[in-house]
């Protein structure tokens, strides 16, 4: 008979669903589970909370999930992976181990996979000469003073392969990628060559379908009014078998909707050049991929193209760049835009007369058109939302910007309201800097611990 | 010949890359695609964004999907993370896009 596993994504980013990961595992049958955490500004959160407490650094929602639902894992014999071991995947072992001992559980196998983290390193690195050259811009990370605060790799999918190999019953990583999460027990369980790249870019394809949770399953889709129940929308399930068959679905009990139209959108999603997708394992052809719907929430994913892995991993640095702020006010009619206009001069014109100006200044009137600036537009509604904000290098200016807003309500034109919520503060702008870094400098480890 | 929105013949998603977005938009027949290709060209785009899109405008087909996609650049205030506009993301650029117009056959039918 042949073997058959389904692997199902319940969380697309830290801020995703709490209760999608338990829909997942109670919902029908499910062999994995995965979780996305991390997103680019995401390690410089935990590397802060790292730097206040060193048993901090990961993503807490991650541990309360498991203390919610670990019993029925193991007795199900369900198995997860997550990369929310963010910048401190060992405090994340330590406080799941917590979970296990709590729930008198004996033989769990929890691991990590680490090595992504290169933050103390880097400064070795560019004396050996590294440059870490921008990608976007070609600029060097060193060329100029900078205010660093994390620095990650892309690991590779090794890592949670080895875990998994060893008996694992969760996988706590770092930055890796994200389809790495679902590529990875297909790996396990198939025994796929790591110079096979069609399977590679087949499982790459089908983890980049389910990366972004419900995205695939009749979330964010244009066609949003054919989608079933999406208060109960059901999070992606991806069948793969031994003969190397993918199919993208869902648990049949919850609403949603698994078609070519909602998986196609996906599959375009954060696209750059479809010819070449890049990862740590291989290089997807996207232009290959061809979609079967088989019907009832089910489609097959074939023909999918890989070519050999490049020589670099990518690095994901995050740094401090200035300070923001943003702050609203709701301007009602008649003449609402006129006024909305009037509001903006004159907090400008105060600033302005006050002795401040801003690298960045920004005006918009929300309801007017600003989604779609000169496309839509619409000079009368009842109302519009001014929102105003400012970037500057300068915390105290941006702070001086927050304190002129309340104001326009008793010294503006009439009817204005919704001032919530305080004086905007100013915010750090924490700054993404992708760069390329040579593999043979990386190392990923693996530590499997029972309990 | 008539014109209709882009959202009569195509679907759409969009999401943001750097400090610039992608918009992925899609045929919903093989008869559809063609007049995407035709008529849905990097000028055409570059024009219809042009109060949301200050850098270059990319253009890929993906026939096998009945696809285009197209990069933004310089579209998002600064980029996801730094940006301070509402749409710091691009997430609306999709439907933005379905709001243009193209020509198709009178007897066409998606």
């Amino acid at each position: 008979m042949s073997k058959s596993i389904r692997i199902g994504n319940g969380q697309g980013f830290w801020g995703d669903s709490i209760d999608a990961p338990v829909r997942l595992l109670r919902g029908g049958p499910i062999d994995y589970i995965t979780m996305d955490y991390l997103a680019e500004v995401t390690m410089s959160i935990m590397q802060r909370q790292k730097l206040k407490r060193p048993d901090r650094g990961y993503a807490h929602d991650f541990v309360a999930f498991i203390d919610k639902v670990l019993p029925e894992l193991v007795e199900r014999n369900v198995k997860v992976i997550a990369n929310a071991g963010g910048v401190n995947p060992e405090a994340c072992q330590k406080a799941l181990m917590d979970v296990a001992a709590k729930h008198g559980l004996k033989g769990v196998k929890i691991a990590t996979v680490t090595g992504d983290d290169i933050l103390d390193r880097l400064e070795d690195f560019g004396r050996q000469g590294e440059k870490f050259a921008n990608m976007d811009t070609g600029e060097g990370l060193f060329d100029k003073e900078r205010h660093i605060l994390s620095a990650n790799v892309y690991a590779p999918t090794n890592g949670i392969v080895e875990a998994l190999d060893q008996g694992a019953q969760i996988v706590v990583t770092g930055r890796g990628t994200d389809p790495g999460l679902v590529l990875g027990p297909m790996i396990h369980e198939f025994g796929w060559d790591w110079a096979d790249w069609d399977k590679l870019a087949l499982g790459t394809v089908a983890g980049h379908i389910l990366e972004c949770g419900a995205q695939c399953t009749g979330g964010n889709f244009t066609n949003w009014e054919e989608v079933p129940n999406m208060a109960d929308i059901g999070y992606p399930i991806v069948e793969v078998n031994d003969r190397g068959e993918v199919v993208i679905t869902k648990h049949d009990s919850q609403g949603g909707l698994v078609t070519i139209d909602t998986v196609s959108e996906q599959l375009l999603y954060e696209m750059g050049d479809p010819n070449d997708y890049i990862t740590p394992d291989v290089v997807v052809d996207f232009t290959s991929i061809q979609l079967e719907d088989l019907g009832n929430d089910r489609v097959a994913v074939k023909n999918v193209k890989g070519k050999p892995k490049t020589d670099f991993y990518k690095v994901s640095i995050s740094y401090l760049n200035g300070f923001k702020a943003t702050g609203q006010l709701t301007v009602s009619g008649p003449n609402a835009y006129q006024k909305a206009h009037k509001c903006a001069e004159i907090l400008w014109t105060r600033l302005e007369a006050a002795g401040y100006s801003y690298d960045d200044q920004l005006t918009e009137y929300l309801g007017v058109g600003v989604c779609h600036e000169g496309i839509r537009h619409q000079d009368d509604p009842p109302e519009v939302v001014l929102r105003v904000g400012v970037k500057d290098q300068d915390k105290a200016r941006v702070d001086r910007f927050g304190k002129e807003i309340a104001p326009l309500v008793t010294s503006g034109p009439p009817g204005v309201t919704g001032f919530a919520g305080g004086r905007p503060k100013a915010q750090e702008i924490v700054a993404y800097w992708p760069a390329l870094l040579r593999k043979e400098l990386i190392d990923v480890h693996v530590n499997v611990t029972e309990v | 010949m008539k014109r209709v929105k882009l959202a009569e013949i195509a679907h759409a998603r969009s999401g943001d890359k750097g400090d610039g977005s992608n918009v992925g938009l899609i045929a919903y027949s093989d008869r559809g695609f063609e007049i995407l290709r035709d008529q849905v060209t990097i000028d055409r785009v570059k024009a219809h964004f042009a109060k949301i899109c200050h850098g270059e405008v990319q253009r890929f087909e993906i026939p096998n999907l009945k696809a285009l996609n197209f990069l933004l650049g310089d579209s998002l205030g600064g980029g996801g993370t730094e940006s301070i506009k509402t749409d710091a993301q691009g997430k609306t650029h999709g439907m933005a896009l379905l709001e243009m117009e193209v020509e198709v056959p009178l007897d066409f039918n998606r």
